[in-house]
């Protein structure tokens, strides 16, 4: 019986993979009928580890799945207040006249993009709606990829399509250079040193938008996304404590606590963190993605997570009674 | 019927490295040195043309119509580079890779070392001491809490780390304190953590709902 179940999920799966092609959506009444079911099933799981009964490790495994998995397909709208230091980095961007010249440095790889994705989609999307240039640079070498995916969603929004922002005028890739942080140092003196051509080997000079472009002295605003070394920590480094370019951040939840330091000495101008950062950056915005539904996922998540933490301290301080009370 | 072999290769390798939370399997293992071989060859790659060939080789040997100057210099760099791959040949060549790991050492601990003097002691020095002198000058109560907390938490924290006198007395309370400041640090870091690797699972689950399953839009 064990090894077929594997089997069924498997075939089932495939049958879907090959033959589904209408999305599955649950009404909001459904949507609260499976949350209780969920809820009442971890009720379950605390009345038997209260009587004593082992709860396999597989069986938390398979409720953060089924929380993970299941908001995907709920009609929840989660309240959503925007933090200070997301609004700081809005308020920063929205202050930038239009025409002015944001370096967007893209320094993270596929692994990262569920976090900071959203964060660079709503960014592009923000950008090209309020005629902003954007400047894409990369210190990972898949960033600047990354940069390209959030550039095609955006052209596949109608009123940005209708706008049509024109590569090397209004935006340019100039792909990624080797050398961490002593790429933002050299950036420093010269751009042209370090980028001498974009991602398509056209050379620097020959960018309409790269005209002008010296050093950091001609930028407005440094937007920065990253998920380690080099990132954020190099940027507020050497961008704004060396060369007083302002840098705002969007990092991945693990990066965040190690960044947010620097947003209270007022050296890096507002941090996106994680995915409640990239969601309360879209709601900034006003470009909707998917960090709002990622958020929804991550909470159940979280909920279902601390519920095991207590049916754990429950089933501790239980056991332990049990094993003291003196035996009749 | 839909069938596109990159996103089924993808699809069936993240269910196989997902096998493993129900226990070690062989399509596990298999997924794994896959994504590790892929892993490696990708990052060979693109170091080589990304150092040797762009940097190294195109710096030395530039494009005669480029009108740049060949610069030899980088030989200094593919030597340090070479005398590494020294310790391949045992403990007799072995002791030569410590040249180019000094350079390397000595050249970091150089750049750096003002660097974060800079940014990571005097301005969060100067940050913490300033907002606490600033909510002391103009007086609220949440301003004089938070500036407080994170000025006495600093100091206990770093009393914490100072081993030269015995953590007895007062001294011994202060780094209790800092302990106790430590703890919530690393707990809130730890939650960051849990956090962040819930949206790559995340980031999966919606691979597989959306690309490979179409469930969602």
């Amino acid at each position: 019986m064990k090894k077929i179940v594997p089997v069924i999920v498997l075939a089932l799966l495939f049958a879907i993979a090959l033959f589904n092609d209408s999305a599955l959506e649950l009404s909001p009444t459904w949507s609260w009928v499976v949350t209780i079911l969920l809820g009442l099933a971890m009720v379950v799981v605390l009345i038997l580890s209260m009587t004593g009964k082992m709860i396999e490790r597989r069986i938390v495994f398979l409720f953060v799945g089924i929380s993970l998995v299941l908001p995907f397909f709920m009609n929840f709208t989660m309240p959503l207040n925007v933090s200070p230091v997301v609004q700081t980095l809005y308020d920063a961007l929205n202050k930038l006249p239009k025409g002015s010249k944001v370096l967007a440095s893209f320094d993270y790889d596929p692994p990262s993009a569920p976090e900071l994705q959203p964060m660079a989609d709503a960014f592009v999307k923000w950008a090209f709606r309020n005629d902003i240039k954007v400047i894409i640079v990369g210190l990972w070498p898949q960033g600047p990829l990354q940069a390209n995916l959030s550039v095609e969603a955006a052209m596949a929004d109608p009123e940005i399509a209708a706008k049509n922002p024109k590569y090397g005028v209004d935006y340019v890739n100039l792909g990624f250079q080797t050398g961490n942080e002593f790429v933002i140092q050299g950036m420093g003196t010269s751009f042209r040193a370090k980028f001498p051509t974009d991602l398509y080997n056209t050379p620097y000079d020959s960018i309409p938008l790269m005209r002008g472009v010296e050093n950091f002295s001609n930028i407005d605003f440094v937007m920065n996304l990253s998920s380690g070394y080099p990132g954020t920590v190099e940027w507020v480094q050497i961008a704004v404590d060396r060369f007083g370019v302002p840098v705002g951040a969007g990092n991945t939840a693990v990066q965040a606590p190690q960044v947010y330091p620097y947003v209270e000495s007022g050296q890096l101008t507002g941090l996106l963190g994680g995915m409640s950062g990239a969601a309360e950056f879209e709601k900034a915005t006003g470009e909707a993605g998917q960090a709002n539904t990622f958020l929804l996922s991550q909470s159940f998540a979280h909920l279902v997570v601390v519920g095991f933490i207590l049916i754990g301290n429950v089933a501790l301080f239980i056991g332990q009674n049990r094993r003291r009370a003196p035996l009749v | 019927m839909q069938f596109d072999i990159g996103i089924w290769i993808a699809a069936l390798l993240t269910l196989g490295i997902i096998s493993f939370l129900y226990k070690d399997n062989v399509i596990y293992k298999v997924s794994e040195a896959i994504f590790v071989g892929v892993s490696a060859g990708f990052w060979f790659i693109s170091l080589f043309w990304d150092n040797i060939y762009r940097k190294f080789w195109v710096g030395v040997f530039p494009d005669p119509t480029s009108g740049k100057e060949p610069q030899y210099i980088l030989f200094g760099g593919v030597l340090l580079g070479v005398l590494m791959l020294s310790r391949l040949f045992g403990n007799k060549a072995g002791w030569i890779s410590r040249w180019p790991l000094a350079f390397i050492v000595g050249a970091t601990a150089g750049l750096k070392m003002i660097t974060f003097l800079a940014s990571n002691a005097v301005a969060q020095i100067n940050a913490t001491v300033g907002n606490f002198v600033a909510a002391v000058a103009a007086p609220t109560f949440a301003g004089l809490v938070t500036a407080s907390t994170v000025t006495i938490g600093t100091f206990c924290g770093l009393v914490y780390f100072f081993f030269s006198k015995e953590h007895k007395g007062w001294f011994g309370g202060l780094a209790q304190v800092g302990t106790w400041v430590l703890m919530i640090t690393f707990g809130a870091s730890f939650g960051y953590t849990v956090m962040s690797r819930m949206s790559l699972l995340l980031g999966r689950i919606d691979f597989l709902l959306s690309d490979w399953l179409h469930l969602i839009k």
